[in-house]
């Protein structure tokens, strides 16, 4: 044994040119995680947040006590809304690499995430995403022009030029504002809830953010008031493996699972595979119950994988091996989906890439619609007046100046 | 100055059951310095809400309050511990309204105490207003009076826009000259310790000509105002006394109006000297008055030390420290 004390400085199983190594991960078989009564006492479901709650098993067969017993229907239109998504991503993607918009982050192999939590959860219910979460936009229905006007900071960008591509907001869809600095959304979900409590209200709060942002204060921040408030408030820690560069083990992966910080401020933590529709589905619905009846709140761990780079600024062969997705034990979260509709016998490859086609179809139609109103290199702009604007309630007269003034720098 | 702050809440969770109150002791205990006595007995514990030390925590839980639809009055115990709340201030609620384009936003007041001269220490007596006043998107409040405290955290809670609301904790029982040897003197004995029982507003964004005079103005505000009618009393200079009220918005009309009209000008305030705000307001008047200026602007502030505990009153922007601007300013040639 040594005796001296070390540093030990995390490292990740596989980099470029080594071959990709899951070892590390922890996984259940499907449906041998029990589903607790959602009153469950936080010391009583302790093994949720090590186990991994999975339905899907490898033959393609939902199993186990999670198995949430969808319609066929609704399968087919989580399918469709994470369909959607990559669609969406792929061709913002394809834009942004030909300089029509500046900046873009996909959410590829973590679609399952927002679509089936969007799905599990009820209208009214606050979701306070971090920007990986567009699929929350697809099940809540905002028109794709919207975003993609959004992304093109053009006369009818929402943000009306003020935020980076993929910041989006949506008060009416009841989705709030993303902010750049992260894991800030957090602390204001639990806010929110708390909010929603004194008022009476049973809508609830969710939040996401990803492992790497789990070491910001406000994450702490967050976990501690839910505790202490007892909150109606889902919080969510996509652990998709990777922060830009930096594997989850800086973000404190290596020693515990994220969802265990969960009981050690007393709230009900679960593990989930985040690439299972069915079983985000499950845990997700379990969690809402629980906050709605007021037996508190959750925080869920999704164990996914960043499929994409980070942002459109990054190249992930620089610090991963290039065929680490493809051997990421857990899967697609489509292909799975997919093939266990076609194990019901309710969907084909051929209906697949049909509506695969027609998707695509139709992100195409939103661009060619979007860009009437505007792009960054050719008009029409938004008028520049508008930055002074929104600061405050009312325009200052400091403000008013200040507008005057760059008006003159104009002409 | 407590009980009117107290008498603020009081009327404004009465007449808006959206109004609630957190902060660190807050609630049972009424917090340390009694501001908030009584509120959790009368309202309860929903909208008087005990919280964990956690400044970032308070702050951020107070957004999301705000975005819900309730009205949230945070404390922050001391201002030298409202840093862990900053991001949550600069990035978040003061942004809110403008990265949504309006769609969201949080009417949320953060009051803390501030200010030295009660044996604080470094950590208990700064004054980081011009902080606040750097980021777009917050008002940045000081009374420096019970009538104007009441008056300016009523208008701070019903205001739309997030609201930093500093309280000079030296004067809270009674007005300060700076002689820490003086006997104190309560607010009773004071014009501005009357305080009327029920509602009103005193406009944010508003300077208080607290003293007309002829031969200098001086611009300060918090706990200075009264050190500086004291020095130049203590002189016979017939002062303009302007105490700010509110860094933003700025009343800076009423500021370069006096300045035009006296044509000397000594600002003076607790906090640090260099980038205080002593420093934006000298430019402003500068811009605005050059012409009219027959002496440069001087700035009495605390030296650009942290706040020391066993040197409190050298540190501590005395009489003698602004008699001595006001003299170089008069006799300028």
């Amino acid at each position: 044994m040594p005796r001296r004390s070390r540093l030990h400085t995390p490292k990740p199983h596989s980099r470029p040119g080594e071959k990709p190594d899951f070892s590390y991960l922890e996984t259940s078989p499907a449906g041998a995680v029990p589903r607790p009564d959602v009153n469950a006492r936080v010391r009583d479901i302790g093994n949720l947040a090590t186990d991994l709650v999975r339905v899907l098993d490898d033959e393609h067969r939902a199993v186990g006590p999670w198995h949430p017993h969808l319609e066929v229907a609704e399968l087919q239109i989580g399918l469709k809304h994470m369909l959607l998504t990559r669609v969406f991503d792929d061709r913002m993607q394809r834009t942004q690499r030909q300089g029509k918009i500046t900046f873009y982050m996909r959410s590829l192999g973590e679609e399952a995430v927002s679509v089936a939590q969007a799905m599990a959860l009820r209208p009214g219910d606050m979701l306070f995403p971090s920007y990986r979460n567009q699929g929350l936009y697809m099940v809540r229905g905002r028109p794709l022009v919207d975003l993609m006007c959004q992304l093109l900071s053009n006369t009818s960008d929402m943000c009306k030029g003020r935020q980076l591509p993929v910041m989006y907001h949506w008060a009416a869809g009841r989705i709030f504002s993303i902010s750049g600095n992260l894991a800030t959304q957090f602390p204001q979900a639990v806010g929110w809830a708390m909010a929603a409590a004194i008022k009476g209200e049973d809508d609830i709060a969710v939040s996401w953010l990803g492992e790497g942002s789990s070491a910001e204060a406000d994450f702490h921040y967050a976990m501690l008031f839910a505790a202490v408030y007892q909150a109606p408030v889902i919080l969510n820690v996509v652990n998709n493996q990777w922060a830009i560069s930096t594997f989850q083990g800086f973000a404190g992966g290596e020693q515990r699972s994220f969802a265990a910080r969960g009981p050690g401020y007393g709230i009900a933590g679960i593990r989930v595979d985040g690439n299972d529709f069915l079983a985000v589905y499950a845990v997700t619905q379990w969690a809402a119950e629980r906050a709605r009846r007021g037996a508190g709140p959750t925080l869920i761990e999704h164990v996914t994988y960043r499929g994409a780079a980070h942002s459109t600024s990054d190249d992930p062969a620089r610090y991963r091996p290039k065929d680490d997705y493809e051997k990421w034990p857990l899967g697609d979260p489509v292909e799975r989906l997919k093939k266990h509709l076609i194990a019901l016998g309710e969907w084909s490859e051929e209906r697949h890439a049909a509506l695969t086609a027609e998707l695509d179809a139709q992100v195409v139609a939103a661009w060619k619609e979007a860009v009437t109103h505007g792009t960054l290199g050719e008009g029409p702009r938004l008028n520049p007046d508008t930055m002074f604007e929104d600061i405050f309630k009312d325009v200052p007269p400091r403000l008013v100046r200040q507008r005057e003034q760059m008006r003159s720098e104009q002409t | 100055m407590i009980q009117a702050l107290n008498s603020a809440m009081d009327i404004m969770m009465t007449r808006d059951p959206n109004v609630v109150v957190l902060g660190e002791d807050v609630g049972y205990f009424g917090g340390v310095f009694r501001v908030t006595d009584g509120l959790q007995r009368k309202y309860g514990e929903h909208r008087v809400l005990d919280t964990p030390i956690a400044e970032g925590a308070i702050v951020a839980a107070a957004i999301g309050m705000g975005v819900n639809g309730l009205r949230p009055v945070a404390e922050i115990q001391f201002a030298d511990y409202i840093y862990p709340a900053c991001d949550q201030i600069f990035s978040e609620l003061a942004r809110l309204r403008y990265r949504s384009a309006g769609e969201f936003w949080a009417p949320v007041t953060i009051r803390t105490p501030c200010g030295g001269g009660i044996r604080g220490g470094q950590t208990h007596s700064q004054s980081p207003e011009a902080i606040f006043t750097h980021v777009c998107g917050i008002k940045v409040v000081m009374p420096s009076n019970p009538y104007d405290a009441k008056g300016l955290l009523i208008a701070a809670i019903e205001d739309d826009d997030p609201v930093v609301f500093l309280e000079p904790k030296r004067v809270y029982n009674g007005p300060f000259d700076g002689n820490p040897n003086k006997a104190s003197v309560s607010w009773s004995e004071h014009a501005r310790g009357e305080v009327p029982d029920g509602y009103y507003t005193v406009p944010i964004g508003k300077a208080d000509i607290v003293r007309a005079g002829s031969q200098v103005t001086i611009v300060t505000y918090g706990t200075m105002v009264y050190v500086c009618q004291a020095a130049a009393e203590s002189i016979g200079l017939d002062a303009e006394i302007l105490d700010v009220r509110s860094m933003v918005p700025l009343d800076i009309d009423t500021i370069t109006a006096s300045v035009s009209k006296t044509g000397r000008c000594v600002i003076a305030h607790e906090a640090t000297l260099f980038s205080g705000f002593g420093a934006e307001l000298s430019a402003s008047i500068q811009e605005a008055c050059f012409w009219k200026l027959e002496a440069p602007i001087l700035r009495v502030a605390g030296w650009d030390t942290p706040y020391p505990h066993a040197f409190e009153w050298e540190y501590f922007p005395g009489q003698a420290r602004v008699a001595g601007a006001l003299k170089t300013v008069m006799e300028w040639r």
